[in-house]
């Protein structure tokens, strides 16, 4: 037997997050699990409230009073549990995160060169100097024009682009080996979003870096994912490499957004196919499957099995490519063939999952 | 529903006498928009923009963010007055009338905005929200409610919530409280800036069919703003460009989207993510370099220069007008390849 493989960059396990408010506990990330391994990307999608920011500020140990339960593993480490220090001297210097609005993460009374500087210092202990030349060069290499004047300028003074690189620059100083990103160009315009996406592939490339890119853009998901991460009311709807999500969702929401959006290239003489009703509230979560109320599997079900999705909460189970899973009692019920009912699509993934790893056909 | 349920007197005409009748529902000539800066120089947020709307037509405004379709779709309903430039809304310039003169006119366009629970006020119940345009225009408090319950069906709430607050909708319902209250005077044009921008992608679909249902339905115009350049595609017949103020690109959708001549309007075409992973791997993206500028500071010549791959000596001195060309109007030195 060879060396025990290494563990992979980022492991997350049975994650819980629960936050305790006025109107009651609240369960904001329930059972959820993912990896992310070096020199790739994760996409996370989800609607507003499913979880995605909990889960990624879970993994950067920020959340203030929330119980978190489960594990997180960063190149086999554990993160649950270590102190406030510890966790300090991991982030920057292992993982980064930067945001939707990087004004609310920049200082606006110090300049940009010292923020990144003071980073360096603290993770390196660098000296003054060397550690604002090594601000100016990060700069430059996220693409600011003129970088060691800029470095002089005060965050207002950086367009919205702009500010975002720094964001990234300051993010990627101390060389972390993961790198979540939450929204990072939900506020940005297309065109700059296209910018500061390839600016992200670039240094993952030239870095290895393991990414976290949580958006609600399928379009951004598709352009930039090795993996995808669907979520749903805080759980994982359905994890899949993001060719086969996209080629045949196996979760009838995955299915549902995709159908639902309009394309560049479709038909544009139909109704969209939208999925009716609105997201969940956490404040009382339903005992079976989120996503039930809304589900148009379930809707042409028996009523039997209709009963079940409402009573009996699906948990993620492979389906078929390893490593692909999904949390639905009756996955790939409505890409396998038209014609069948949600029962016998059933039978025949079950018998598909037994074999090896056979592609779903969309 | 049908449209024995739409507003009784859709088809009500303010006093057109002495207009042209070939005339269409809206024609914007020149429209400018000159902000006095605070401490700055004065913006020019909207510079000289002309189209026609006839009725029943959707018009999509796309462009990035602080190009001015914001205050384009504020000019069009006249919460903003214009600089300078017209807004002739069947045959009559609405553009310098006075309050007083313009409330008659009110009820026939109306606005849709992007975030539905701001623009609905937070201590009214739907039924007062809904109603209150109604009761503006003179009608009686029972017949206000009856009504804002048919509206409510219409736009697929359940009537029986009228007596709710917004803060118990969810971002989806509360647009199509913002939708209902729109129709309450059975406008013929609709300006609706991002209507679906704050919403779920999962609940964007929903609102989209329903403005395209009220549509046919109703026989609305709509001029519909937003920055997603697939669901403009989706519910316009025309689309406009803009960029830094101005129309740069005006015409068909199909042909818009299929043959984009002005070359920002390629750049943002290929700028948008296609949600299929297979067809981005093998896509030519064209990356424009730098930011849009600012409309404080407009380039000189053509304001895209700066960004613009295929610009010579001539864009950098001389102001591209709105020139038809492939069946559209493009406003650049060198459209197409
Ligand atoms: N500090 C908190 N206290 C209580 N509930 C919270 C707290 N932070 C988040 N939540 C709840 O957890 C759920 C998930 O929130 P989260 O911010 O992760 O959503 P998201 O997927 O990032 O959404 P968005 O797309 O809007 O950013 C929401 O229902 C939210 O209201
Ligand atoms: N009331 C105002 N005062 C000063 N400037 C304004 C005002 N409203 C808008 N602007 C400016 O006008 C330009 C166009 O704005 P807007 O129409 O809102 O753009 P869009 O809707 O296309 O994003 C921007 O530069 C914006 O900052
Ligand atoms: S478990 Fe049932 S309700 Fe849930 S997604 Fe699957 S089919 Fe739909
Ligand atoms: S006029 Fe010149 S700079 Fe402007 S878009 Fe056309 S080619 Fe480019
Ligand atoms: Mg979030
Ligand atoms: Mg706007």
């Amino acid at each position: 037997m060879a060396a025990l493989p290494e563990p992979p960059l980022l492991q997350v396990r049975d994650l819980r997050v629960t936050f305790t408010t006025p109107r009651g506990s609240v369960r904001a990330v329930d059972s959820l699990g993912f990896t992310v391994e070096a020199g790739r990307t994760l996409g996370i999608v989800g609607e507003s409230g499913s979880g995605k920011s909990v889960t990624s500020l879970a993994v950067m140990g920020l959340h203030r009073g929330a119980e978190i339960g489960g594990s997180i593993a960063l190149a086999g480490q554990e993160l649950t549990g270590l102190t406030e220090r510890e966790l300090s001297r991991l982030r920057g210097r292992k993982m980064a995160m930067i945001f939707q609005d990087p004004l609310s993460s920049l200082h606006p009374y110090y300049t940009v060169g010292e923020q990144i500087a003071e980073h360096v210092r603290v993770h390196f202990g660098a000296r003054r100097a060397a550690a604002r030349r090594r601000a100016v060069d990060m700069l430059g290499e996220v693409g600011i024009p003129e970088p060691a004047r800029r470095a002089g300028e005060y965050p207002h003074q950086f367009s919205g682009g702009m500010r975002q690189r720094v964001m990234i620059a300051m993010a990627l100083v101390c060389e972390p080996d993961l790198l979540i990103a939450d929204e990072p160009t939900t506020a940005l315009d297309v065109t700059v979003q296209a910018q500061i996406l390839e600016l992200i592939a670039r240094l993952q490339q030239e870095r290895g870096l393991g990414v976290v890119m949580i958006t609600h853009d399928l379009g951004v998901v598709a352009r930039v994912a090795h993996d995808v991460l669907v979520m749903y009311g805080g759980r994982a709807a359905e994890q899949a490499g993001v060719d086969e999500l996209f080629a045949g969702p196996a979760h009838p929401y995955s299915r549902g957004l995709l159908d639902s959006l309009p394309r560049l290239d479709d038909a544009d003489d139909e109704p969209l196919r939208a999925i009716p009703g609105s997201p969940p509230s956490l404040l009382a979560p339903a005992p079976g499957c989120a996503f039930a109320p809304r589900c148009h599997v379930a809707a042409a079900a028996t009523p039997q099995q209709r009963r079940r999705c409402a009573t009996e909460r699906p948990e993620p189970r492979p389906y078929g490519a390893a490593r692909r899973s999904a949390a639905c009692h009756f996955a790939g019920a409505d890409t396998a063939a038209t014609a069948q009912t949600a029962q016998t699509a059933q039978t025949a993934q079950t018998a598909q999952t037994a074999q090896t790893a056979p592609e779903v056909s969309p | 529903m049908t449209v024995e349920t739409g507003p009784p007197d859709t088809r009500a005409r303010p006093d057109r006498a002495g207009t042209d009748p070939a005339e269409p529902l809206l024609r914007v000539r020149d429209l400018t928009m000159t902000f006095a800066g605070r401490r700055s120089a004065p913006v020019r947020a909207v510079d000289g923009v002309s189209f026609d709307l006839a009725a029943g037509e959707t018009l999509g405004l796309v462009g990035e963010s602080g190009c001015g379709k914001s205050t384009t779709g504020r000019m069009l309903v006249r919460l903003l007055e214009p600089t300078s430039g017209s807004v002739r809304f069947d045959g009559r310039d609405i553009s310098r009338l006075s309050p007083r003169a313009l409330r008659p006119l009110r009820r026939h366009i109306q606005m849709v905005f992007q975030d539905p629970h701001s623009s609905l006020n937070p201590r009214q119940t739907v039924a007062r929200i809904i109603s209150d345009p109604l009761l503006v225009q003179g009608a009686s408090a029972v017949d206000a409610r009856r009504r804002a319950a048919e509206l409510m069906e219409l736009v697929g709430l359940i009537p029986e919530h009228i007596d709710r607050y917004p803060h118990e909708f969810s971002g989806g319902q509360a647009q199509r409280i913002g939708i209902a209250r729109s129709l309450a005077t059975g406008p013929r044009l609709i300006v609706a800036d991002e209507p679906v921008s704050a919403l779920d992608v999962s609940v964007q679909a929903q609102i989209v069919n329903l403005m395209e249902r009220l549509r046919a339905e109703l026989g609305l115009a709509y001029v519909f703003i937003a920055h997603d350049l697939s669901v403009v595609r989706r519910v316009s017949d025309r689309v406009a460009v803009m960029y830094l103020g101005r129309i740069v690109e005006i015409g068909d959708k199909k042909s818009l989207y299929e043959n984009p001549q002005h070359p920002y309007t390629r750049a943002l075409l290929s700028a948008v993510p296609l949600p299929d992973p297979v067809a981005e791997r093998r896509r030519e993206r064209i990356v424009l370099l730098g930011d849009p500028p600012s409309p404080a500071a407009p380039p000189s010549g053509c304001t895209f220069h700066p960004r613009c791959a295929k610009a010579q000596a001539i864009c950098r001195t001389e102001r591209p007008l709105l020139q038809v060309t492939a069946s559209r109007e493009v406003a650049c030195h060198f459209p197409g390849d």
